[in-house]
């Protein structure tokens, strides 16, 4: 990024209605392909957001360069107003340092496709191992507080169990569970229920759907589930090309869509299903 | 002389030269283990010249004989002032060779550890650290104990070039015996069948412990 593009960004969001999550100009290129096109996206807290799309359309790089999991190229991402991979040297923004970037993830909590547990560790041992190692939390206070999600998440009975004893579904409540345990301010999901079996979707989108009416928390949701989407979102962007092509309540996307490219999208994955 | 013969008059010193092979061996390959986990990480730093440093380390000691390293360590060293016990010299050459084969070991099993666990422990928020030690090499163990098994049997096998700087282990003494007594067929046989024992009987079976013990612990068995 040049000086230039540095100066014209804010050291740190401020006033009233600051969004949870801001991506300010964010360009993501692999070599010559451009994932995200100068992408402008705002999420304010509490707010629930599903991304739909077309893949390759940058959906999940949204999420991945949130998590720090992938770099970005051009812009600025705001996290709770503060820039997330810059930092500011006293004037202007600067990359990021390791500590800088380890405050920042503190605030975020991502589950993946593939769960992602860890095989050598129990569902309970995959929960605890976050706020034992990393926030420092008290063997005694990790495991209420994993036992508490792991409840919440109708995971207790397994919770001795290693992941290669669950299913799939399963697996996925339990990695819910781990990244909750954190006490993220942002939950991203990305494509949580594409890898499982039809018939136990249901008890992971039902976990998200109580995350939503219980807690305030910031999410960010990438999926193809339409009908999950329309239910739970408090706002759906359909991204194309790296960029919103349009986005809006619901409601307004999925009964009323505008652009010629969101119409064709939705007939589509209606007629796959 | 009969074989019962030949080994109540000499089981004393095979027994003696086993029990130095089998104590270098453990010296050996507890070397070998530690020198592979440096190196093999080392090779991973995102530092080029750490990264050089282990790459020099493993091409030398893979790429030439372990006979001339074991000569280099016990004759050539000295001559800069470093001499080393000969006992001393035979398990660090050993440990040294051997190590380099290892850290290839370790460094192929971290890098085939998927992804995208990764990724889940730095979504945790784990530092660089902790993603490796708690995360990625209990993981990484578990798939590379089975060509560790192979390369401690090839260690066991290669203390053997010891004898040919005195240290007084099994080969050692079946040479001694055979070049005082000419009974070649029944010096070297008892070794082979000695090496082949220890082997099949004390290292493969240990090794295979360590892979259910493992498996164990990933909820595998």
């Amino acid at each position: 990024m040049t000086d230039e593009t540095h100066a014209s960004f804010p050291l740190r969001l401020e006033g009233a209605n600051v969004p949870m999550v801001s991506f300010r100009k964010v360009t993501k290129r692999y070599g010559s392909l451009v994932v995200l096109d100068s992408l402008d996206l705002d999420v304010a807290e509490g707010e629930m957001v599903t991304i739909i799309g077309p893949s390759g359309s940058g959906k999940t790089t949204v999420l991945r360069t949130l998590m720090t999991l992938d770099s970005i190229n051009d812009g600025v991402i705001y996290v709770d107003g503060e820039p997330l991979t810059h930092m500011s040297d006293g004037t202007k923004l600067v990359p990021a340092n390791q500590r800088h970037l380890r405050k920042m993830r503190s605030k975020i909590g991502m589950c993946f496709q593939h769960f992602h547990l860890f095989p050598h560790m129990t569902a309970l041992e995959n929960c605890m191992e976050g706020p034992v190692n990393v926030l420092g939390l008290s063997k005694k206070e990790a495991r209420e507080r994993s036992e508490e999600l792991l409840r919440m998440v109708g995971m207790a009975d397994k919770r001795d169990q290693h992941p290669s004893r669950l299913s799939g579904g399963q697996q996925q409540r339990v990695a819910i569970a781990r990244a909750l345990a954190m006490r993220p301010k942002v939950m991203l999901f990305d494509e949580v229920t594409s890898a499982l079996d039809p018939e136990v979707i249901g008890e992971v989108t039902g976990v998200i759907k109580k995350l939503v009416s219980e807690h305030n928390l910031t999410m960010l949701m990438v999926t193809h589930q339409m009908g999950f989407a329309r239910q739970i979102s408090d706002r759906v962007s359909f991204f194309y090309k790296g960029r919103i092509e349009e986005q809006g309540t619901p409601d307004e996307l999925f009964g009323d869509p505008k652009k010629e490219r969101t119409q064709q999208f939705l007939s589509a994955v209606r007629e796959a299903v | 002389m009969s074989y019962f013969e030949f080994i109540s008059q000499y089981g004393e010193r095979i027994l003696s030269g086993t029990l130095i092979t089998i104590i270098l061996t453990i010296i050996a390959a507890a070397l070998a283990v530690s020198i592979a986990l440096i190196a093999g990480l080392m090779r991973l730093s995102p530092n080029r010249f750490v990264r050089s440093v282990a790459a020099v380390y493993v091409e030398i000691f893979r790429g030439t004989s372990l006979l001339v390293q074991l000569y280099w360590i016990f004759f050539v060293l000295p001559l800069f002032g470093f001499t080393l016990e000969k006992f001393t010299a035979g398990f660090i050459a050993v440990g040294l060779n051997l190590g380099a084969y290892g850290s290839e070991l370790v460094r192929g099993a971290i890098l085939s550890v998927a992804r995208g666990q990764w990724e889940a422990a730095l979504a945790l928020n784990m530092s660089g650290v902790q993603r490796m030690r708690r995360i990625i090499l209990p993981q990484a163990l578990l798939i590379m104990l089975p060509p560790w098994g192979n390369l401690m049997i090839e260690l066991l096998k290669s203390t053997a070039l010891v004898a040919l700087i005195a240290v007084a282990d099994l080969t050692f003494q079946a040479k001694q015996i055979n070049s005082s007594t000419f009974l070649s067929a029944q010096s070297f046989g008892t070794a082979l069948i000695i090496y082949y024992v220890v082997a099949r009987f004390l290292i493969t079976p240990s090794m295979r412990w360590l892979e259910r013990f493992m498996a164990r612990k990933m909820g595998e068995a």
